[in-house]
């Protein structure tokens, strides 16, 4: 059920914030500051999303086998790997260091 | 006529290139998402209605650690809310009444706008030609990758709960060109970091949005 309403609501929010400028504010400018901070949303976010999904555990913050493979995606990412390489190698060196 | 089908037919063979990178990514995320305990049928839904990657594996992935649904669309719409200003660039040049123009927007994500940004101005069709491709492949890739999920086995033995992350890496690494971008990385980390141990599962990816008031100023 839960994953339903989001996936609807994902859906739906998504549609309007897509069809906004070619419906509604049709040739319209937005502010450069305006403009400024939205293009900051998606480093802001997918940092933190890093961040937590590495160190987060149920219960707070827990350091383990995550942070080696995804300290290996970040060397992979900045040699411009293709998505799939940088994903293989952060599961594949967290399985490999849970095995030691 | 002839001029407009060229336009469409253009936008479609300029995203080829970026066929396989998709595709890879749709079945990355049929797969986590999966994982993260959305079945087979949502994340496909997901795919063909929200239709906007990092978006939806940032949903997937806060439901996959126990997250409530509130936050993860309040993070699926915050990552997307760019596509307000991007659909700004793009208003003059979709045509048709407004129930077409709202479908074609559909078709606007970061990919298809990129091979239609011309020196001269956004090309409506092109991004229409190019965002179709793009569209079947994703939905069908979700497909792919949902179905094969089943496959792997354990997420955690295999070392799929860093698979995320490092989906989000990889977006994240180019978008990280100059002062401004990086600052706001930094410090959104930094808020959720002092968040983590004791706010509830979601809030610390919302409150790390205060970190684009590094843009309050030029």
């Amino acid at each position: 059920m839960k994953v339903w309403v989001v996936v609807a609501a994902a859906g739906a929010g998504t549609a309007i914030l897509k069809a906004a400028g070619p419906l509604l504010l049709h040739g319209r400018p937005m502010s450069p500051r305006a403009q400024r901070m939205l293009s900051l949303l998606a480093p802001a976010l997918l940092s933190a999303l890093i961040l937590v999904q590495v160190l987060g555990v149920e219960d707070g913050i827990r350091f383990d086998e995550r942070l080696l493979g995804v300290g290996t995606a970040i060397v992979a990412a900045a040699l411009r790997a293709p998505i799939w390489v940088v994903v293989g190698v952060a599961a594949l060196v967290t399985a490999l260091a849970r095995l030691v | 006529m002839k001029a407009m089908e060229q336009g469409y037919r253009h936008g479609a063979r300029a995203i080829l290139p970026l066929i396989v990178p998709v595709i890879g990514f749709g079945v990355t995320f049929g797969v986590l998402a999966r994982e993260a305990g959305m079945g087979i049928l949502a994340p496909v839904v997901m795919s063909a209605t929200t239709f906007a990657g990092s978006a939806q594996f940032a949903a997937s992935s806060i439901l996959g650690v126990g997250g409530g649904a509130v936050a993860a669309i309040v993070a699926a719409l915050l990552l997307n809310a760019r596509y307000t200003p991007i659909g700004l660039t793009v208003a003059g040049a979709i045509e048709g009444p407004s129930w077409l123009r709202f479908l074609r927007s559909q078709l606007i994500v970061d990919e298809s706008w990129a091979v239609a940004t011309t020196p001269e101005g956004v090309d409506g069709r092109r991004l229409i030609g190019a965002g179709l491709v793009l569209y079947a492949t994703w939905v069908t890739s979700t497909l792919v990758g949902a179905l094969g999920a089943r496959i792997l086995g354990d997420p955690a033995t295999l070392g799929l709960d860093a698979a995320f992350p490092a989906v989000f890496v990889a977006l994240l690494v180019p978008q990280l060109a100059g002062r401004r971008p990086r600052l706001a990385a930094g410090l959104g980390a930094l808020i959720a970091l002092a968040l983590l141990p004791w706010a509830p599962a979601g809030v610390p990816v919302i409150a790390a949005t205060a970190a684009i008031l590094v843009g309050w100023s030029r």
